[in-house]
Order: structure tokens, then sequence, then C-alpha cells
């Protein structure tokens, strides 16, 4: 159904032909065309574009929504066990609220006269996520853990002098992927294994350490869920080799979980959907990058850094980029890595998150979901020929259960779980074929008891125990 | 007649530190229940001495209703561009963000999707997914995208990658061989920083003449080790260069790939593409050109396009229809992709925003988006040019979507600088800004109307202009010591650059001030 033509697009105020005329003649201009003088004929587009639409508005919502329904969320009528990256989470109506204000939707880059709320706005998020971290500097929102964690590694690269960056082999293998394009050729991954409890141990990383070692690289809580209990070490053990240690954590682990800062992180990074983003097909993603305030790792950031200042005004503050020299901004070539448009809006929603979370509130996400974990741990556990990895180690909202003894295969579980209305485990047999037919499970708050057991019933009858 | 003079808000909020009172809640989660509790058992008592926080982390304790009205003060001391006049801030493309697609973009059956979940319950979304990329492929001409970056200059960094990547398939990557790209001073930094972390040395050429590089001198820097061209056009002058097929030319002859920021196409949607000037690489800034929100500066979405012989190398997954099943799926078996730039399938939701954009315009539609921007620029341009101190360079011409100018002579005549004004103009709620830099164009101003500015808005901010410039000549010190109706007074920004004193946290803040955190 298509819109009436010839007339002023709703969009496009002077598309109205008495004010299009008016501008014209303003102009000394009769046509359009007249315009695009400069662009020659051999470029130009001779014909109309062949696209659909235009659709009214009411066309396009009827259109959209009848796609969309094709969709099938994740809820109580699809009950979703997948993590690995990309986590479902309560997310409090104030976090949509203010994510949803038209000033900060619509907002970009506003100095700090035009867009000063816009401003303290990253800056709080930045305090508040700094007291989750205990860390004194956090970088304004970069695109999602992977791309935070590659920059970790490039600026301990920068930082030592050094090109090599010690990873865990039992990795996120998107952020892996990540990881090895965005360090060649200045710098590689070599990976390591962990212990078959999923502890990365101090003592098989040490003989790894060498004079071209940037970096050690540990997640804690690890991809497949385990949290590590030796951060310390091996932040003892990459210092003592002149490299930095760098940790990828999970934010809503921090209310009961050590921040990374307290055994030894030189620089944490991690991703902040699990703080109040819902998460949009992956589109929730945000990474973050926290530090010292030191200049050695402060000035290799290359991302916007939100300052505070005072303003002459008894109580009244405002804001400014810190040391923006080091950015590509100013540098161009010459400046850190490269920047541009990040995930402000996620940044300032995780900000909101935290305050209305606050100390006791992470406190009980984090527990809370340490409880729901291990007890789906324990009742899948004790379900006919499935077993638990690792499972006396101490574990945070993800876990792998290995359907090895069942005679099924991952994807045979998954479309029989999926016909019972439950997505079942990420499968990590194609990555990861030393776990053999194994998933990736994942609970969070949003997990209540029955949902735990409705899942451990339809597993049960997915593989025929 | 001066301008009409809005004022922004100004709200003096406290920092949200300093908020709240212990034992206040913001909000509740529900309680584990008592059997997964016992089961469970002592979750914390596992983990050893060390691995548990020791101490509850410093967050401030305030109740739900203090929570949302700190912040919605603090979205109304922010010049969006649903409330603000924001042609001011060129290269950016604000344009108006057609509500009906942010209610489409906040329905669980898109914010409540898994990355990861089953192809089959997500066909909706593939759908939209695939349909759009076939409206881009139309749209510049080039024969895939992938809408996986996450912004424009993460899509000009996958692009240097798929450069990178063709050059090493062919062995001729690294030191010595093909390691050179050229970029040009007026073309966003991205196109510098962006090759340059991806392993090449970077070529700036400088504008001629007429604003944009020469043809000779470009030659002179093509050489074997050109491993591409990364360029803007209209470069942030606005001013359309005619000879970019030649341009181009000249660097595939040497073995370049040539690769076209179109992070603001506004200009030209329906008039030229990538494809008639002979690029093979280009992006596109769905949350410029197509509307998608900026979200205070992101989640943006960039939408990295390929011709057919370097399609191979973007990124994992793509979106691929198979007609006899009758259904969409996601191919990760591309083994010469450069794998992943941004983890799963990038921004989505920006996605569906620009889809829904160009439905709602249809072809019509875009080259009435494009005309009118043009149009719009033009008309601002002239106003602006009758404003005493304002000129521009190469001002023999003409402009497509957006005007660098020059405010030199009211530097020169007035002392009054660029940054001076910018500070006045925030004095009408409104955005002024100067430029990338370096400052090419003495004391520039960059201005971008998009087709959104109704002719009122035109007539206004160049009526702000003309005030402010008007001041600079009749009292400069008013301008000089803007802003006087901002939020906020006049920051002082010495402690920006010195380590001693800038402060990126409340607990900095906090310690550098001597005070206990």
């Amino acid at each position: 159904m298509a819109a009436p033509r010839n007339s002023a697009h709703p969009y496009i105020p002077n598309s109205a032909p008495r004010v299009r005329q008016e501008m014209m003649r303003e102009l000394d201009i009769n046509s359009m065309e007249e315009l695009f003088a400069d662009i020659p004929d051999r470029l130009r587009l001779k014909r109309p574009l062949n696209l659909p639409g235009p659709l009214s508005e009411l066309d396009l919502v009827r259109h959209v929504k009848r796609l969309l329904s094709q969709n099938r969320p994740c809820g109580d009528e699809l009950l979703s066990f997948l993590g690995g990256g990309c986590w479902q989470h309560f997310v409090p109506a104030v976090c949509d609220e203010i994510a949803g204000r038209g000033e900060f939707l619509t907002a970009y880059t506003g100095d700090t006269y035009e867009d000063h709320g816009r401003w303290q706005a990253l800056f709080e998020f930045a305090s508040l996520l700094g007291e989750l971290l205990n860390m004194e500097v956090v970088s304004t929102p970069t695109y999602d853990w992977g791309q935070a964690a590659a920059t970790s590694m490039r600026m301990a690269g920068r930082a030592t002098g050094r090109s090599e960056v010690l990873v865990p082999r039992h990795v996120s293998p998107e952020r892996l992927a990540i990881f090895r394009t965005y360090l060649h050729p200045y710098m590689s991954v070599t990976l390591f294994d962990e212990e078959p409890s999923g502890q990365v141990c101090p003592a098989s990383i040490e003989p790894l350490l060498a004079a071209e070692t940037a970096a050690v690289y540990v997640e804690n809580p690890s991809y497949l869920g385990v949290i590590q209990t030796s951060g310390g070490q091996i932040a003892h053990a990459a210092h003592n080799a002149g490299a930095l240690f760098l940790v990828g954590a999970d934010p809503s682990s921090l209310g009961v979980l050590a921040p990374p800062a307290d055994y030894g992180a030189d620089i944490v990074s991690g991703d902040l959907q699990p703080l109040g983003i819902h998460m949009n097909y992956g589109g929730g993603l945000a990474g973050f990058i926290a530090t010292r305030d030191e200049p050695r790792l402060v000035m290799e950031l290359p991302t916007r850094l939100v300052g505070i200042a005072g303003t002459g005004v008894e109580g009244e503050y405002g804001f400014g980029e810190v040391a923006f020299g080091r950015t590509s901004f100013i540098g161009r070539e010459k400046g850190k890595e490269y920047v541009g448009t990040g995930t402000n809006l996620w940044g300032i929603t995780a900000g909101v998150y935290l305050a209305l979370m606050g100390p006791e509130g992470m406190r009980q996400l984090g527990e809370g979901i340490m409880q729901r974990t291990r007890y789906a741990m324990e009742r899948l556990a004790a379900v006919p020929g499935l077993s638990i990895l690792a499972q006396r180690e101490p574990h945070f909202k993800e876990f792998v259960v290995c359907f090895n003894g069942t005679g099924a295969s991952v994807a045979e579980v998954n479309a029989a779980l999926l016909r019972e209305g439950i997505l079942g485990g990420r499968d990590l047999s194609a990555d990861f074929p030393e776990l053999g037919q194994s998933a990736l499970y994942c609970a969070t708050e949003v997990h209540r008891q029955a949902d735990m057991d409705r899942l451990v019933e339809a597993l049960r009858g997915a593989v025929g125990a | 007649m001066k301008p009409r003079q809005p004022r922004q808000a100004a709200w003096n909020e406290p920092i949200i530190m300093e908020l709240g009172t212990p034992g206040e809640r913001g909000v509740l989660l529900p309680e584990v229940e008592p059997e997964v509790a016992a089961i469970a058992g002592d979750v914390l008592g596992m983990l050893p001495d060390g691995v548990r926080r020791a101490a509850p982390p410093n967050l401030p304790e305030i109740s739900q209703y203090s929570v949302l009205r700190h912040y919605v003060r603090l979205s109304q001391e922010t010049m969006g561009n649903d409330v603000g006049v924001d042609m001011g801030k060129g290269t950016c493309t604000l344009k108006y963000s057609p509500k009906v697609q942010e209610h489409m973009a906040r329905v669980p059956e898109l914010t409540e999707l898994h990355p990861l979940q089953a192809v089959e319950t997500v066909q909706g979304l593939l759908q939209i997914l695939y349909e759009f990329e076939r409206m881009m492929k139309e749209i510049s001409g080039m024969d895939r995208f992938s809408f996986q970056p996450g912004g424009g200059s993460q899509a000009i960094y996958a692009n240097a990658l798929i450069v990178r990547a063709y050059h090493e398939s062919r062995g001729e990557f690294g030191p010595g061989k093909k390691d050179q790209v050229l970029t040009t001073i007026f073309s966003h930094p991205a196109n510098a920083a962006c090759p340059r972390t991806a392993g090449f040395e970077v070529v700036t050429l400088r504008p001629g003449p007429d604003g944009y590089p020469d043809l000779a001198d470009v030659r002179r820097q093509v050489s074997e080790r050109t491993a591409g061209l990364f360029i803007t056009n209209p470069e942030d002058s606005g001013i359309f260069n005619p000879g970019i097929d030649d341009l181009v030319r000249v660097v595939k002859d040497a073995g370049g790939i040539c690769v076209y920021d179109q992070a603001n196409a506004n200009g030209l949607l329906g008039i030229t593409r990538a494809r008639e000037a002979g690029f093979d690489l280009c992006h596109f800034n769905l949350h410029k050109t197509f509307s998608s929100p900026h979200g205070s500066g992101g989640p943006g979405s960039g939408a990295s396009g390929a011709t057919g012989e370097l399609a191979r190398y973007l990124p994992v997954p793509t979106v691929e229809y198979d007609a006899a099943g009758r259904r969409y799926w996601l191919n990760y078996d591309r083994p010469d992709s450069i794998g992943k730039v941004r983890q799963f399938h990038g921004a989505v939701q920006g996605v569906l925003r620009a889809y829904m954009w160009v439905l709602g315009l249809g072809a019509e539609g875009l080259k009435a988006v494009a005309e009118t921007a043009v149009l719009n620029n033009n008309y601002l341009l002239k106003k602006m040019l009758e404003i005493r101190g304002v000129g521009i360079p190469y001002a023999h011409r003409r402009r497509i979507e957006q005007v660098r100018y020059s405010l030199r002579q009211l530097m020169d005549e007035t002392g009054v600088s660029t940054h001076d004004v910018r500070a006045r103009v925030t004095d009408f709620a409104t955005h002024y800004w100067t430029s990338h830099h370096p400052f090419v164009v003495p004391e520039p101003a960059t201005f971008e109307p998009t087709e959104s500015s109704s002719k009122e808005d035109l007539d206004w901010y160049a009526a702000v202009i003309r005030q402010v410039c008007e001041e600079a000549y009749s009292e400069p010190d008013r301008v000089k010591t803007a802003p006087h109706q901002a939020p906020v007074h006049k920051v002082d920004a010495s402690a920006f650059d010195d380590p001693d004193r800038w402060a990126m946290t409340w607990r900095a803040f906090l310690r550098k001030r001597g005070e206990p955190c």
C-alpha cells in the first residue's frame, strides 16, 4: 500500500512544494539538478533506485510487526539457557526509561556546555563501575567485551614493548577471533591449557612467560563458567616476568567476587550487557575497559575519557575530555588504535542499573546467580547419562553439561528441547571437540526453580533417561 | 531581528555518588527459592580467601524515584536531536529518527532475542537483515554487506582488514610490500587510524586548489607499496570530487583496493553510488544517513559493503536465504572471511530502524532526502556568507551536504575565535562544531543541515550565528566569556591533561582532592 505521491514527506519539512520553491528562488536555481552540477554525468545514477516503499506509518507498523512476530523471544514461552557472551537478565524499568529518553537517545557528541547531562551521566557510569571494579579509570564504553579485551592487549603491548599475549584455550571463540584479528600483525596470541578443573594453573603459565610476553589474559569467571581461584598467583607470575595481567570479568559477578584489581589485574575488560541492557540479539553488547590511574596505562587507552572539573562556582562540576591528544581524533594514524562511536547509551544505562542496585542489590544478584547455577548443576548431574564438567569447582552463571554418556548429540538434544519450548545451551562440540558432546548452559536471576526443573525434566525426556 | 533565544535546563544535579542514604534500595530482585538455596548450599563458602569480595562495593544506595529523577534531569541537560536544532554538528548527519522505528525496536520480539538461539526462532529478524542487505546493495551498487561493525569507525576498520586479507592472500602484505594506504586530510580521522591499527603505513594527501587532492599529486604518492585508498567524497569540506573515478583508477592500477567512507551519504542517495565511481569497498553509518539514533555516542551500526571479488572476506556470519526450504540461515562456513570484528551479529536494532526508514521513504523519498539535504545546506551557506566575518575556503566550488566554514576574518578583525563563538552559541541551546584535527581550514566551523531541518530552523540558526558574529564586533568580551546561560559555568579545563589532577571517576576525584573515599 503506497503512500500518496507528490506530496511532502513527513520526515522532510522542506519537501513541501511551496517552501521548496521559495528556497530555490532564494538560491536562484530552477531545478534541484543544479545543486548536483559538480557530479559528472558518468557518475550519476540514471534510473530510480529499485526499492520497496514508501509505506505509510500504519502500513509500516503492520509490515514490521508481521515480520517480528515470526521471532520467538526468550521468556516463559521460550525458556532460554543460552549464555556464552550475551545473557538474559532482569532489566529494571527505570533502565529502559532512561535509555529511551529522547534527549539521550538522539544526542551525539555535543561538548560540555551543549550536553552537560550526557557528560555527567558518562562520568557517573565510570564512577559507579569504578566502585564495582575498585579501579580509578574507566573508559567510555567500547563496542563489546571482545573489542575491550583486544584493546587491553594492544595497550599491554605498547606499555611493555612486547608482542605476545597468553590466553587460555577455552576462551569464547568469538572473542578469540577478535583477539587474533585485532593483534595482527603487531602482536600474537599464544593459547595455553587450563587444568581439567577449568582452573588456570600459575605453574603451567610460568614456563611460557618469555621476554616477548606482554600480558597474561584470563577471564573470571572463565568462558566455561569456572570461577578462577589463583588470580593472585597468576598476577605475581606475570608481573615477575615483566608482563601485565589482564582480566576479563563479568560485572554481574562482582557483588560477591573480588574485583580483579584486588588480585593484581592491571587492566580489566568485560561487557556491560548484564547491567540492565536487553540482549537485542547481541545488539546490547557494550565493552568496558578499566585500569589504574597511572599515566603509563591511561595514555595507552584509545577511547574517550571523561574527566570532572570545577567551574569556579562552589559545588558545581563540569566535564571534559581527558588527555584527548591520545586519541585518533587528534592524532589520526598517530593516535592510539582508533576511536569512533562506541556504545555510550549502554554505558549510561549500566550506570542507572548500578545506581538502582546498590551494594546490596549487586551482592544479592551475584549470590543468587551462584545459587541458581549450582542448583541447576546439581539437578542436571543427577540425570542419568549427563555429567557436569568440573562440577566441584565454584561456578558463576555458566557451566558445561556433557552428553557423552547419553549417546545423543547436543544438536539432537537441543532440537528435542526446542520442541518443548526450551533453548538448550550453546553447542561446544565444534569449537572444543575435546569436550565431546557438551553444551554451555547459563542460569541467571531470571530463572526460577520451576524453570530449571522444567529443563531437567525436558532433558530427561530428550536423552531417554 | 534577533533570534528567539531558548534556554537549556540547568538542574545543577549533584554527582550520583553523593545521593541516597545507607539502606535505601532502588530495585528488588526475586528471592531464591528455599529448595534452590538448600540444594545449592553455601556457594560463597566454596570460595577461597581472596576470591570472594572482601568489602561491598562503595556504590550509592538510592531509592528508585530519586534515581529516576536524577537521570531524567541529566537527560534534560542534554541537547539531543529530539529537542535541539543541531545542524551545527557537521559530519554527524543528525537527522530526525522517526518514532515509529523506536517503538518497533523496543518490542520483546527484538529485545529478548539471544544471538545464539536457533535460526528457526529468529526467521523474522533474519528476513529483515536479508532484505535490508538487498536495499543497501541497490543503494550502493556493492554486492554484499555485513552489518556486524558496531559503528562507522569499526566498519572502516573491518574494511581495512579486508584490504589486508586481500593482499595477504596474494602474499603481498608486509613491510616494503603492499604496506601503505592513502587517505586525505579532509577524510574522517578513522580513515587514517583504522588502516594503521590494521598494520598499514598511512600517507595523507593534502587538498589541491579545489579542496580535494590533485590527481598529479596522487600519481606521485602512489607506488607499488600502495595497498589501498580510504577516502570520503564529499570530504569534510562538502565539495564533491568530480575526478573521484580517476583517482580510484590510479590506485587500482597500482594494485590497491579503494575504500569509500560513506558514513555520511546524505547528499548522494539515489544520485551517485560507490559502484559507479569504481570503489571496491564502502561503508555507511546507519546511525547517520539511515536515521538510527546516535545514542549519546552509540551503539551505532556500520554497514560494510564489498564488491563481488572481495565479498568473501566480509565478517562471519552472513545471512542467506534458502529458497527451496524457504528459510533464512547464518553462514559461518566462509574460510576467507576476516572473521569477527564484533561478537555475534552487530547492533541489529540499528538495522531494524534503518530498514524501516528506507521503507518509509522508498526510492523517491531517498532522493528527496538527498535533494533536500543539499538544498538546505546551500540555503544555509547563502545565509552564512551574508554574515560579516564568515567565509569558506575553495569558494569557487559548490557544496553538497555540508560546509566547512572559516571564521578567520572574524578572528583577524575581532580576536574572537571559533572556540569562543562555539561557547556563545551554546547560550542559544544549540550546537556548533569546529572541525576534526588538524585545523586545515583556519578557525573552522562545520555545519550540516540534513533533510530534517525546516526553513524556520535554517533561518533561526543563521540568525544565531549572525548575532554572535555581530557581538564579536560590538562586544567581543560577551563572546569570549561565554557561555552565559549554559547548564554550567565555564569549566576549568586545566586538569584534563595533568595526571596529578585529572579524575575520571568520583573516587579518583576525592582522592586527588584529599578527601576520604
